[in-house]
């Protein structure tokens, strides 16, 4: 399953790691490449804090390979506490525990299903805070 | 640039074509479309094949499918291509083809929509539409292209204090449109009681509010203006067409709720056929769920922010209403072609644009408007048609 595509992804995969800018302060996640017309120096990593509100959430009831034996799980699209939204699965709850506007944090959980590699995916997912 | 015209629409009826090949079902679609010239039209006039396509590696398992329909049709030789942008490929195409003879080079293009999904089963199915979506940071979390859009109806909902319900306006009027289609894929009629006891797909987008991605073909023949005024007086112009990209994940822009592309598309179409809104008596949409074609309303200018579903509810999507939505039964009801989506659009305006529509016909419809996307709203071409 793409051995090398996730050891790439590792930064952000795991410890969250997204770009600020040393200029402007602004901050983005997921990291992406540095634009055209952009200063590749002024972009420095910077791991969030993984704290956030939700923006939106839904439940997946068809799936697709991967995660079809996960059904229903829920997404949300999850706005950092520094500003970026992020796409995320929800853990620890069903969507019947949250609505727009709940605090939650980041967690590290297995993502899918094993692939024909055989490697475990684990990525970020978001859980309600715990207070 | 040059006017170019569409003098040939056909297309298969959208369905679950086992028993046919991809090939099969895009010869079906060019000799409808050959036919609907109502002239004698030698195939070898066709100077280029522009192919719409968005799964044929993911479901169909082919590749090079411009030389593989161009050979199935004994056209070998002519330089044929597919182009891929998800579910705007129809829209793709058709503008590509259209700038081919626009510019000259050919007098005669054909725009084959085709798609070949149901010999893979819905997760495969599912996983494809997947890679409409950002692979590194959306189809990582499991979220698909329909999930993308409960969350927008979701936070739609949340914005202009809407119920869920408020959104079944929407494929109710398309099926109700598509009773009257022999091509379509749901030829049946739903209501909004139906609507509200349908079971989830993706909270809150439930079944009924949820496309089914189906086979079919839709052709276009485009000519130059010289071979439309010999083949005849059935002539439907391309007005206006516009391309527009937005960033490929959803959570990249700054205002999910609107789809910055189809504002673009729109208006740049609109601005090349110098046309205003008012002047579109009928449109097609990227309508898989009732929150796409609000969204797209809103941002193509043809209603107020926060205001689709109210209009829908007030009978505006009607065939009387100020914009006849989904004539043919839309992405809901007609069916979800994937890439050729775009091309079963403009098929539709066509029969809209000469009086062929039969009781889904909007009384004097002479300009048209077709928009399909690409993902939520990744990529977005817009085209005007007008009768002459």
């Amino acid at each position: 399953m793409d051995i090398a595509k996730q050891w790439r992804g590792r930064g952000p995969r795991y410890r969250l790691e997204g770009q600020r800018n040393t200029q402007t302060g602004e901050v983005r996640f997921p990291p992406r490449p540095v634009a055209l017309d952009e200063n590749a120096a002024e972009w420095e990593t910077v791991a969030l804090s993984g704290k956030g509100e939700i923006y939106s959430y839904t439940t997946l009831h068809q799936a697709p390979s991967g995660f079809d034996g996960l059904t229903p799980y829920p997404v949300a699209l999850v706005r950092l506490a520094e500003g970026p939204l992020v796409t995320a699965q929800l853990t620890d709850c069903d969507e019947n525990d949250v609505q727009i506007g709940t605090a939650v944090e980041m967690v590290t959980r297995h993502l899918k299903d094993t692939g024909e590699d055989g490697v475990l995916i684990y990525g970020y997912k978001f859980r309600p805070a715990v207070q | 640039m040059n006017n170019v015209y569409i003098i040939g629409a056909g297309a298969t009826p959208v369905g679950e074509h086992y028993s046919r090949s991809l090939q099969d079902l895009a010869l079906e679609g060019l000799r409808s479309a050959l036919a609907d010239t109502q002239a004698d039209i030698s195939p070898r006039r066709i100077g280029a094949l522009y192919v719409a396509n968005a799964y044929g590696e993911s479901l169909a398992g082919q590749g090079q499918l411009g030389a593989a329909i161009a050979s199935a049709a004994g056209l070998e030789g002519i330089p044929a291509l597919r182009v891929e942008a998800a579910g705007a490929s129809g829209g793709v195409a058709l503008r590509q083809a259209m700038l081919s003879v626009a510019s000259g080079a050919f007098d005669l293009v054909a725009v084959v929509g085709v798609e070949k999904v149901t010999d893979k089963l819905e997760a495969a199915i599912e996983a494809a539409q997947m890679l409409a979506t950002d692979s590194d940071f959306e189809a990582e979390q499991g979220i698909t292209p329909a999930g993308q859009w409960a969350l927008l109806m979701r936070r739609y909902m949340h914005e202009y204090g809407y119920e869920a319900d408020a959104f079944a306006p929407f494929p109710v009027n398309a099926h109700a449109n598509a009773s009257h289609n022999k091509g379509a894929l749901y030829r049946f009629a739903i209501n909004a009681d139906k609507y509200r006891k349908a079971t989830h797909v993706a909270s809150p987008l439930n079944m009924l509010d949820c496309s089914t991605l189906a086979d079919g073909a839709a052709v276009l023949l485009l000519a130059s203006e010289g071979l439309a005024r010999e083949v005849g007086q059935r002539r439907v112009r391309l007005a206006g067409s516009a391309l527009a990209t937005d960033t490929l994940a959803l959570h990249s822009r700054r205002d999910p709720l609107w789809l910055g592309a189809a504002q673009q598309s729109a208006g740049a179409a609109l601005k090349q056929a110098g046309l205003k809104h008012a002047d579109i008596h009928v449109l097609e949409l990227s309508d898989p769920h009732g929150i796409a074609a609000a969204l797209a309303l809103e941002a193509s200018g043809f209603v107020e922010r926060g205001s689709a579903p109210r209009h829908a509810a007030d009978g505006g999507i009607s065939l009387a209403g100020a914009t006849p939505l989904a004539t043919g039964g839309g992405y809901k009801a007609r069916g979800d072609v994937g890439g050729a989506s775009g091309v079963y659009q403009a098929v539709e305006l066509v029969r809209q644009l000469r009086g062929e529509a039969g009781q889904a016909q909007v009384q004097g419809a002479r300009v048209g408007f077709a928009q399909c996307m690409g993902g939520v709203g990744v990529t977005v071409v817009s085209h005007l048609l007008m009768s002459e």
